[in-house]
């Protein structure tokens, strides 16, 4: 690179640096006067540090460069070593609450990181599976969480009766959403997936009467251990966990509870997502990823292939929402925003689209980053982006790319 | 042998917007043999195709196909069920295999009516059913078949998008194949192959006709391979058909010259 190259270089970046500082970094809002001020002589010190930055980035030889070492293509290692380490893993998510580091923290973030692994899978099944870019997959969690929770406050129903439903209500709403977007591919069909997830919260924010609004719905009831709730003390009539095995009561007990019945739920669908890749249903999808017009050709139904991934991604969508809202206790519309959407197709993506393995990588990863990150305070989502950009420097398509064939001719 | 007429093409037309691209055009093609669809470039075979396999309506004209006997209307049919009900599958002038999938998949992929059936649509299958199991083995037996007949046995868990150009050309007709089709419509197959890839091909085709007794309809450029396998010829112009009839025939026949070659302007 010639010394004008890298001078014009420099200066392209510098600019790019200028027109995001200006506004993010030049106005500081103030609660007094006119309610801001201007910092100019920040936007300065970035624009010069983007400029001495890049010029230095440039002074780099090629092969220092971070892309070489980018890891495009990995097999992933076969068989046994697969099966050990998915062994070992699933063996590390049932004694965790009993290591030492089973405090009350952890658990509580082990349970969130499951409910995003059981997202990620279910989204892989639309994404990575059929191919459809869904950016509106909190619509489903949304709807199994609130389809839950409002069973509870007007049916009573308990937690083990809703699971079902609440993943075949979203089932449902996957369908009504596939039904209108059947003709729909690529970015089409993810403006209008996006524009349904948006309209179910600005649903759950406005449907006062229902939804309770804003508001939201609280007093979810917890799961109970197989009709035993853990309580310290019940009501007369109901025997509890605590009484029937003579434990002690301690809240941490349920949290431990909710964490079992999420790693179970999340071994339950990682068996469903493994078994129905390989039945003709699953092949379907990947080969409608592949090429939707020679789907039609061979004799395959687009439009029911597309509506089964709709429905199933829901579905797991759906029981999500449910355990989540067990979690919680309490539900309001904020918790299905976008972002939740963008982070859920983030774990898919930097998972490896179709690779189970990946994905629960994956979503541990970026459900736990932002934790990890809380030390660095106002610098955690940089913290938490770099990291981002970093993964998909070195592995640009997923952790894991290597796609195993559902069925084989050669066994090995 | 006597002839039986598998698919009648009867004053088809099919136009785009001012633009005729067929223009009532009529023929014949029967089971057991290989028809072999010839003109020049957009004189409108490809379309015919789209319409046959329904990713066209035709503007007018009947397709109808015999099938046990039945005659079926594919201008009213749906595309899947083209495949399903019909038999009448195709492949395509670039070839549109399920590339990140393996050589196996792409086959049993395109056998899932069967399974799914078999299956009790897929939930038999998520139970670990027996008719399932015994699809599912049926299915990858009839794709070894194929594998063999087309030597890709030994590549049959390789991505087909890493095969070589020929063996994908091959690869999507043995696809095809595996749907059970009565009439396998074929675009351009030996389109990018070299002459000893087309001879080969060219034998394949004689082969599958012989041995299952289906009817080809062919779209192909290459006078060789043409000339060598049709029984039966149809060449179209500007989208007329304007002869149709036996190899040697066609070769003769002076407007077909004439659409091939220019016609001397009449002074």
């Amino acid at each position: 690179m010639s010394a004008a190259q890298r001078l014009k270089d420099a200066a392209l970046t510098a600019l790019v640096a200028f027109a995001l500082a200006f506004p993010l970094l030049g106005f500081q809002t103030t609660e007094t006067g006119n309610g801001y001020f201007t910092r100019f002589s920040w936007v300065a010190i970035a624009t010069g540090a983007a400029f001495v930055g890049r010029m230095l980035l440039d002074l780099v030889p090629q092969r220092f460069h971070l892309h070489q070492y980018a890891v495009r293509y990995t097999a992933l290692p076969e068989g046994r070593a697969v099966t050990l380490a998915a062994a070992a893993l699933i063996l590390f998510a049932i004694v965790l609450p009993f290591s030492p580091f089973g405090s009350r923290r952890t658990i509580d973030l082990a349970t969130l990181a499951l409910i995003y692994v059981i997202l990620g899978w279910g989204l892989n099944v639309v994404v990575g599976l059929a191919g459809l870019l869904d950016l509106g997959y909190v619509a489903f969690y949304a709807v199994g969480a609130y389809s839950f929770a409002l069973a509870t406050e007007w049916y009573g129903l308990s937690f083990w009766e809703m699971l079902p439903i609440a993943g075949m209500i979203a089932a449902t709403a996957g369908i009504l959403l596939g039904l209108p977007v059947l003709r729909l591919r690529g970015d089409y069909l993810a403006i209008v997936t996006l524009g349904f997830g948006e309209i179910v919260r600005i649903v759950l924010n406005n449907w006062s009467a229902v939804t309770n609004g804003p508001n939201g719905i609280g007093d979810i009831p917890r799961p109970t251990v197989f009709g035993m709730p853990i309580s310290p003390g019940a009501p007369t009539g109901v025997t509890t966990f605590n009484h029937v095995f003579g434990i002690e009561y301690d809240p941490l007990q349920r949290l431990i509870w909710l964490y079992y019945v999420c790693l179970a739920a999340a071994l339950v669908i990682n068996w469903f997502s493994l078994r129905i890749r390989r039945l003709p249903v699953g092949r379907a999808w990947e080969a409608l990823r592949e090429d939707e017009i020679a789907c039609r050709a061979l004799g395959l139904n687009p439009h029911t292939i597309k509506l089964t991934a709709f429905a199933t991604g829901a579905m797991i969508g759906g029981f999500a929402g449910a355990i989540f809202a067990a979690k919680q206790g309490f539900i309001s519309p904020e918790s299905f925003n976008f972002q939740e959407s963008a982070t859920v197709l983030s774990i898919v993506v930097l998972g490896g689209m179709g690779s189970q393995l990946g994905v629960a990588l994956a979503a541990v990863i970026l459900a736990t980053l932002p934790e990890f990150g809380r030390e660095l305070a106002q610098y955690r989502m940089l913290f938490f982006g770099a990291a981002m950009v970093a993964i998909m420097i070195w592995r640009p398509r997923g952790l894991f790319t290597m796609r195993a064939p559902s069925v084989r001719l050669n066994q090995k | 042998m006597t002839r039986d007429a598998l698919l009648t093409v009867a004053n088809l037309s099919m136009r785009f917007g001012g633009v005729v691209a067929i223009d009532d055009v009529s023929f014949t093609a029967y089971g057991r043999e290989i028809t072999a669809i010839i003109g020049p470039n957009g004189a409108g075979k490809t379309t015919v195709f789209n319409c046959l396999t329904g990713f066209y309506r035709p503007s007018a004209g009947r397709l109808a196909l015999t099938r046990d006997g039945k005659s079926l209307r594919l201008e009213r049919l749906k595309g899947h069920r083209i495949v399903r009900d019909a038999g009448v599958v195709r492949t395509f002038q670039n070839v549109r295999l399920f590339a990140g999938m393996t050589v196996l998949e792409n086959l049993v992929v395109a056998q899932h009516a069967v399974l799914t059936r078999a299956s009790y649509y897929n939930f038999g299958g998520l139970l670990g059913l027996k008719s399932h199991r015994g699809s599912e083995r049926a299915a990858v037996a009839r794709a070894r078949e194929w594998l063999d007949r087309i030597e890709l046995t030994a590549r049959a868990d390789e991505p087909a998008g890493n095969l070589p150009y020929g063996a994908q050309r091959r690869l999507e007709i043995a696809r095809a194949m595996c749907t059970g089709p009565r009439l396998l419509c074929l675009d351009e197959p030996a389109a990018g192959l070299n002459p000893r890839e087309s001879a080969d091909l060219a034998r394949f085709l004689v082969s599958i006709r012989d041995r299952f007794g289906i009817g080809i309809l062919l779209i192909e450029h290459d006078m060789s391979v043409v000339m060598g396998i049709s029984d039966h010829i149809i060449v179209l112009n500007y989208g007329q058909k304007i002869a149709d009839g036996a190899a040697a025939e066609i070769r003769h026949d002076p407007t077909v010259i004439a659409a091939y070659l220019g016609e001397e302007e009449s002074a």
